[in-house]
């Protein structure tokens, strides 16, 4: 780490730009050392701008002083993407939280990074139209943090990721130079550079104004709770039902654990002795909502589904999904700690993942918990511990890889929707070749040839930026 | 060997034959043969493979060489009550319609082709081959090239093969044709497929179980016709969905698709001007990727 001392200029300069905004006191720098993940750095400084501008004066001091920096939304990633490593300058969005316009001529609303996912969606209620990104985090999350991991959530099954819902983006490059990404015609000129920066983790600017579109409420919605006395008939029915030409609005599932720990912790009436449920959601209009209803009941029925629960009301709709969304912090009841996982597989191999999952846990001495959106194949096994126990993380990284290998080796992907960060980029190797990597790195560097925009994530050490700031990784953390 | 780095054997002859030398052409269908500009003369053309190598009804995917039909694609996976909707002509490749990167004209509901698509394999500037995205439904591993090689005439890279996204066919499709307001009528319906207006008619696709296809179409006083209309097929804008509205009275040929901007017309358009700054990151990335500017020399995406 560089000595507090040699911070004193950069300081000054940001002080200069922001006051009291731009800070270094020891108990902060600690506070944003963290995300979601259990990796830990630590910034030089931290700033909170309020617009643009301040975001380009401060990009701009950062490459005056040759400073990396890392863009921070709320601080909930589960890779390690915001956590600061090579000493950057953290630039925190929270205080860049307005929503600046509602298009619905357009459908699209353009909204600061530090908006909250869910509050863009309940300030749109009365209006007929909703942000269709929905991530288990909505309550807290920003917008910015959306577009930097290219976040999914239950609903993206029928609706697409984030990339599907942003037309433009507003952004500081690494440069200190301020341009739009993409635009709200349908067909923008040139290379799809919006694409590319939605996912690319900050590692390619700081979005400073984001347009989302905005999707139409759909006018009927059925949620249904399915159980299953064994986990590989819920499985199964998933695939069967995707099958059957239906895409429902969102199609999770939740393993025994999960339900036990879930019910304890909200009441809502999940049935405790199922093997596995099958939370499902279709929406749209009456007919199409009424046909998906009646084949899911069908294929839930050739699985052995016990009981059939359709929601009878919006109330009892929030309960269930009340159970969903809260899930991983029900963990607590069983395990202080937990590391959540992230890859994708084939719909046809969750079974046999699921099954795989289950006794690298049991290998390893730890507890499966998986609550995931079974629908797009996206597992989320969760590994519950006590880190007060000797030598259990290293249990937990090992188990971790392990999953990893399982669901790569059944032809899935590393993440779906939490990112690489620093958590995944030395797995990278399991899906890329050095040449695949050596051509995304080249592409980051067409954004920033000088390395400073979120250094050390994604791809793995070894190429040449990441090389000048050494690996700042602290001790026991997982990279 | 991770199933992952399997790679085809026609996409390695793929590789050879756009090679490491020389100026190089891929020919597609050339459906849309003019869009950026016409290949250098005197440049080598080489075909990307055709062969659908896996379709996977249960996972919705197909995977299929980048000089696969569209015709081809579709005839495989309606075998099984699945769509890829590019809505172009059949004779256009997959790799064609992509490195074009327009949608068709049921953009409207089923969003733009890039989205469609889940991983490329594409032959680089050095006759490498270099894959991205990943071949299930949902994935963020990685730079996303894939929305990098949508749309880029090949400039950055040969696309050589695609895994793709499909839909279920829906059981009813209904064109309707009428009279009115057609940003009113395009407000009054739920997730129609296309809404497409001329100044005088309006034409409404429908699609989804029969029942809901037509609670729709009662909401309109239209008449059913068999298919949407000709398109003017020379020129192309790209506006705001709202920008729309500024094209009533304008006497031309030309159809707009509501809700999405695009104005078929019948004179060719210049894209819109590219800001300085945007100019500069394509440029860079045109460099990087394909430093003797070999790939698909003549086509043009950002003006010099």
């Amino acid at each position: 780490m560089v000595p507090p001392s040699a911070d004193k200029p950069l300081l000054d300069d940001l002080q200069t730009l922001l006051g009291d905004r731009a800070r270094a006191e020891d108990f902060e720098l600690g506070l944003y050392g963290k995300d979601g993940s259990v990796l830990e750095g630590r910034p030089a400084i931290v700033c909170l701008p309020i617009n643009s501008e301040e975001v380009r004066c401060i990009v701009n001091i950062c490459g005056d002083h040759k400073r990396p920096f890392i863009a921070r939304g709320s601080g909930t990633g589960l890779s390690g993407g915001a956590v600061p490593v090579g000493d950057p300058v953290v630039i925190a969005t929270a205080k860049m939280n307005r929503i600046i316009e509602v298009d619905l001529d357009n459908r699209i609303a353009w909204v600061e990074p530090g908006v909250l996912n869910l509050d863009l969606s309940t300030q749109l209620k009365g209006l007929g139209f909703h942000f269709a990104p929905d991530p288990s985090s909505q309550q807290v999350c920003s917008i910015g943090g959306n577009v930097a991991n290219n976040s999914g959530g239950p609903h993206c099954l029928a609706y697409g990721v984030t990339s599907a819902h942003v037309a433009a983006i507003e952004v500081v490059l690494p440069d200190g130079s301020i341009t739009v990404l993409g635009d709200l015609t349908a067909e923008p000129s040139g290379y799809d550079l919006r694409g590319l920066f939605i996912g690319s983790e900050g590692t390619m600017g700081v979005a400073t104004k984001i347009a989302v579109r905005l999707t139409q409420n759909p006018p009927e919605v059925r949620t249904l709770l399915l159980d299953f006395s064994d986990v590989r008939d819920g499985a199964a029915a998933v695939s069967a039902i995707i099958a059957q030409g239906l895409i429902p609005a969102a199609l999770e599932m939740m393993d025994h654990r999960a339900i036990e720990v879930v019910e304890a912790f909200v009441n809502a009436g999940y049935p405790t002795e199922a093997d596995a449920v099958l939370l499902v959601e279709l929406d749209g209009l009456a007919g199409g909502v009424e046909n998906g209803v009646e084949v899911v009941r069908r294929v839930a029925e050739a699985h052995h589904v016990g009981e059939v629960r359709l929601a009878a009301d919006e109330a009892e709709r929030a309960l269930l999904w009340k159970g969903r969304k809260n899930a991983f912090g029900a963990v607590a009841r069983i395990k202080p700690d937990y590391y959540l996982h992230d890859t994708v597989v084939p719909r046809g191999k969750l079974v046999e993942v699921l099954e795989k999952v289950y006794r690298i846990a049991d290998a390893h001495n730890l507890i499966a918990i998986n609550v995931f959106h079974a629908g797009d194949g996206n597992l989320h096994p969760i590994l519950a511990y006590d880190s007060r126990e000797p030598g259990v993380l290293e249990r937990v990284h090992a188990a971790g890889r392990a999953i990893i290998t399982a669901s790569i080796e059944a032809g899935g992907v590393l993440s779906g929707e939490h990112g690489i960060g620093l958590e995944k980029r030395d797995y990278m190797g399991m899906l890329f070749t050095e040449h695949d990597m050596a051509t995304q790195d080249l592409v980051r560097e067409a954004f920033d040839p000088e390395g400073l925009a979120n250094p050390l994530k994604i791809l793995p050490s070894g190429s040449r930026c990441s090389d000048s700031f050494g690996q700042h990784v602290p001790e026991g953390a997982w990279v | 060997m991770n199933p992952q780095h399997f790679i085809e054997e026609p996409i390695l002859r793929f590789a050879s034959d756009v090679g490491s030398v020389g100026p190089v052409t891929v020919v597609g269908g050339q459906t849309q043969w003019e869009v950026g500009g016409l290949p250098f003369p005197g440049s080598r053309e080489v075909r990307a493979p055709a062969g659908i190598w896996s379709h996977e009804p249960e996972e919705m995917t197909v995977r299929c060489g980048a000089g696969t039909s569209i015709g081809d694609l579709n005839e495989k996976c309606a075998q099984f009550g699945q769509m890829v909707p590019f809505d172009l002509n059949s004779e256009a490749t997959v790799g064609g319609v992509l490195a074009v990167g327009r949608s068709g004209f049921r953009r409207l509901r089923y969003g733009p082709i890039r989205d469609l698509v889940l991983q490329i394999r594409h032959v680089d500037h050095s006759g490498q081959i270099v894959t991205s995205g990943g071949p299930t439904v949902k994935n963020v591993s990685g730079y996303d090239l894939c929305r990098l090689l949508v749309g880029s005439l090949g400039k950055l890279g040969c696309i050589a093969e695609v895994t793709l996204r499909c839909l279920p066919i829906p059981e009813t499709t209904l064109w309707l044709r009428g009279a009115g307001d057609p940003f009113e009528i395009y407000n009054q319906l739920y997730r129609p497929s296309s809404v497409l207006w001329n100044g005088k008619q309006v034409w409404v696709c429908l699609e989804g179980v029969k029942s809901d296809v037509e609670s729709q179409a009662a909401l309109l006083d239209f008449e059913e016709v068999d298919s949407p209309p000709n398109f003017p097929t020379q020129g192309r804008m790209s506006l705001e969905p709202k920008a729309l509205r500024g094209l009533a009275g304008n006497s031309t040929d030309w159809i707009a698709e509501i809700g999405v901007g695009v104005v078929h017309c019948g004179e060719s358009q210049t894209p819109a001007p590219l800001s300085n700054t945007n100019k500069v990151l394509m440029n860079e990335l045109e460099r990087r990727l394909d430093p003797s500017g070999r790939l698909n020399p003549g086509r043009q995406l950002v003006a010099t």
